[in-house]
């Protein structure tokens, strides 16, 4: 995507300079710089981290061979290096939690196992601000949301779970259940810290114990969370982190003394290790991509379901597999929700993830980057219309402006395909019959949208939809108590809430 | 022909109010915030509406209005003093010679139960006086009522009595109820002429909120895509502090874009605010802050 291409097509009045108004645009709202809020940068100078980390196994940091690099997105610099796990390491780790599963965490009653996810609930709050920062450092993503969402729902989780560890004999009435043994994990890399947490406190809390893959692109927040765990006096071997890419998370999760498999990430990876595990008795849940639809409906109200578009698609730089990447607007309302729409995204603010007014921070990782690029071209040259505020991209790191597609086809590739990026496909529909028919019109079904002042038409439409999560006049809320998963492509299984017991559970 | 209300798109409640706490996250410091509260102080309709009212305290408060800070020529005067009527000539006598303007309220202010007649030569009388001006309130009887019609004819009748003053409709949100009917009576009061839209008298407990504001600003937004009028909005009444105000206008900034960010299309109605705002730049200047008694109380 070259530079001309996006101001050619960047809408007049939008720009982020200093404009003065023509007399076209004597109607549009000017979003520049009278006076600009000065860089707010969030201070690192507290927060320490090695230049080298190996794994945590057995309650011990043990040292690791094959390095590679974890970058900072916005900077382009090596954040630290971490060891590859080899078959040994994997075994070690297995065998580590295979020892605490016997010997420390299953003889522990439920109250005493949710004492430690008490204590590690409230030292994460306690050290909030310095998992935010790294978080920020190691991801890309913008303070603000490290700050005010990951990391608070990585604490509501653990306390959460740790609130069931003494009462499953009564989550599933009239049913005795029991733990499966070791859980081995593997996470993705666009809440690393949230992940990890959705990982390992209903495991812990139904009396597992875990082996965890942190995403290689993403370690760092991991290895302080083992650093917490310890802190909290969790028995060695309860949760051992290795560390380590594709090869590292094939070996656990193929690992024969492995009960219970959970993975977080791509459909492709999802699909090769339901094959590998087919046959094997063990447990599988999976949470794999998503296209989800957000639907306006002409009865919306529409400023609020403008901010739950924005939201929905440009939350986390869109690296969310739930994202609502398709929107889905009733035709009679489409010119004024794209006016509104563009008019809000020329007030995003690009940039340095650090910043606290940061919106929208650092692209993860140039692959990924690669990745949006290459799926913006093809939306551009199968003619649908791009529009982006002509905002400025830092000169360093992976940055990519927030983009909207409209004329955008049912067959096109950008409403087909999963981005994992700030693009936004906007398609239109006539009637509700038509708006089901096209958010099911996917290979996947995780999340879906629907704006509509009419509650029977919210809960009519939500049941219609094949998808695991559906807001009805909000997007992108999460909540511990709440059950989170997919459809189809998009996987099976639920994480949070009671049903987030029952993959760490045999129910008899 | 009667007037209709448009077709108004609805408001989700729960959504507005999690937007308008949006705003109060941006960070705005140093050079950021020096411009902000320049600008705030500029904004503000230094306002005293009280039975004890007398023409000396009107007038120390025009002084302070001149010249909030004596000794530092960089604050800015501010935009208005606000009055009752029988102030007005006061005011405007110890203005003469001022940027600072007079506004009034009127037309029965601030119940607006009295009738049109008696409102209308008020607001005649006011401007007569010398306002620059005129508060007004709307028909909050008649709005509850669903004669929108008989809110919109009440409002264009006291625009043609202002006359080249300009005309603030106050909406007083507190007794509308839900963000609907603040976004219904927004577009009433700027079809029927208001110059500005303002939240509330000041004289009820709930006063200006942001998420009411939000909303406000986006009935302003869609008015001007619609007929390129430019409304201003005054929020009124429950901003007593600098990081207050500074939020309003980041929501201002982020809503409607800069052009919005200049006492023509903005104003604050408060009175404790500006000592605030002077704390506030006493520290930028001198990195401590100052004990509220350094600042006149007017």
């Amino acid at each position: 995507m070259d530079p001309e291409t996006a101001a050619e097509t960047a809408e007049a009045g939008h720009a982020n300079g200093r404009a003065t108004p023509s007399r076209e645009s004597v109607r549009q709202l000017l979003f520049g710089d009278r006076w600009d809020y000065a860089p707010a940068p969030e201070s690192t100078a507290h927060v320490r981290w090695a230049k080298r980390y190996g794994h945590f196994i057995d309650g011990a940091f043990v040292d690791g061979t094959d390095h590679f690099a974890s970058i900072n997105p916005a900077t382009e610099e090596v954040v630290a290096r971490f060891a590859t796990a080899d078959r040994k390491v994997v075994n070690r780790a297995v065998a580590a939690a295979r020892r605490a599963y016997e010997k420390r965490w299953q003889p522990l009653s439920g109250a005493e196992r949710g004492t430690f996810l008490y204590r590690i609930g409230r030292i994460i709050q306690e050290r909030a601000r310095e998992l935010a920062i790294l978080e920020s450092i190691d991801n890309g993503k913008p303070i603000r949301e490290s700050r005010d969402v990951d990391v608070p729902l990585v604490a509501a989780h653990f306390l959460y779970y740790a609130g069931w560890a003494d009462k499953l004999d009564c989550a599933f009435p009239g049913a005795k259940v029991r733990s499966l043994g070791v859980a081995g994990q593997v996470i993705p890399w666009n809440f690393p810290l949230l992940m990890a947490a959705w990982k390992i406190a209903p495991a812990l809390a139904a009396g597992n114990t875990v082996v965890l893959k942190p995403a290689e692109t993403s370690p760092l927040t991991a290895m302080r969370l083992a650093e917490i765990f310890d802190e909290a006096g969790l028995p060695p071997g309860v949760v051992n982190i290795v560390n380590g890419a594709g090869d590292t998370g094939a070996m656990l999760v193929a690992h024969k003394d492995v009960d219970k498999v959970a993975f977080t990430g791509s459909t492709e990876v999802g699909k090769s290790i339901q094959r590998a595990l087919a046959g094997s008795g063990k447990r599988l849940t999976l949470e794999l991509g998503g296209k989800g639809a957000n639907i306006v409906f002409d009865d919306a109200p529409i400023d609020q379901a403008v901010e739950g578009i924005v939201s929905g698609i440009f939350f986390n730089q869109g690296h969310v597999c739930c994202a609502g990447s398709r929107l889905l607007v009733q035709e009679s309302i489409v010119d004024t929700v794209i006016e509104k729409l563009l008019d809000r995204i020329a007030t995003l603010r690009v940039g340095d993830p650090l910043d606290k007014n940061t919106d929208v921070g650092a692209i993860h990782s140039r692959v990924q980057l690669d990745k949006i690029e290459e799926l913006v071209q093809s939306g551009v040259d199968e003619g649908a219309r791009m529009h982006r505020p002509a905002c400025r991209l830092p000169d360093r790191g992976f940055f990519f402006a927030p983009t909207v597609f409209t004329d955008v086809a049912q067959s096109h590739r950008i409403a087909q395909e999963e981005i994992f990026g700030p693009v936004l496909s906007v398609l239109t529909f006539r009637t509700p019959e038509e708006a089901i028919a096209k958010a099911n019109n996917t290979p996947y079904g995780l999340s879906a949208g629907i704006w509509s002042d009419k509650g029977s038409k919210l809960f009519k439409i939500a049941g219609a939809l094949k998808a695991g999560v559906v807001w009805g006049n909000t997007y992108n809320q999460f909540d511990p108590a709440s059950p989170f998963g997919g459809y189809r492509e998009s996987g099976f299984g639920r994480e949070g809430g009671l049903h987030g017991l029952l993959p760490y559970l045999e129910v008899r | 022909m009667r007037y209709e209300l448009p077709p108004i798109p609805t408001v989700d409640q729960v959504a507005a109010e999690a937007r308008a706490r949006s705003f109060t996250t941006r960070s705005i410091k140093t050079t950021a915030k020096r411009a902000v509260l320049k600008t705030i102080v500029e904004m503000i309709d230094l306002t005293t509406l009280e039975g004890a009212d007398t023409p000396g305290k009107v007038r120390r408060l025009c002084r302070k209005a001149i010249t909030p800070w004596p000794g530092h020529a960089d604050v800015p005067p501010v935009a208005a003093v606000c009055v009752y009527p029988t102030m007005v000539e006061v005011a405007r006598d110890a203005l003469r010679g001022s940027s600072v303007r007079v506004a009034a309220v009127a037309t029965a202010f601030p119940s607006g139960q009295s009738f049109l007649d008696v409102r209308l030569d008020e607001v005649r009388r006011t401007v007569d006086a010398g306002a620059d001006e005129i508060d007004m309130v709307i028909n909050r009887g008649a709005f509850l009522a669903g004669d929108y019609a008989r809110v919109f004819d009440e409002i264009a009748a006291t625009k043609e009595a202002c006359g080249a003053a300009h005309l603030k409709v106050i909406l007083e949100t507190g007794e509308l109820g839900p963000l609907d009917q603040v976004r219904r009576a927004s577009h009433v009061a700027m079809d029927a002429g208001a110059d500005f839209i303002k939240t509330s008298t000041g004289k009820l407990p709930s006063a200006a909120t942001m998420p009411i504001v939000l909303v406000m600003l986006e009935a302003i937004r869609d008015h001007y895509r619609a007929t390129g009028r430019a409304i201003g909005m005054k929020p009124a009444g429950g901003i007593r502090t600098a990081k207050q105000a500074w939020h309003y206008l980041v929501m201002v900034k982020e809503t409607l874009g800069d052009e919005w960010l200049t006492a023509d299309r903005f104003r604050i109605g408060a009175s404790s605010l500006l000592n605030d705002v002077l704390m506030q730049w006493a520290r930028l200047d001198s990195g401590h802050y100052q004990a509220p008694n350094y600042f006149s109380e007017d």
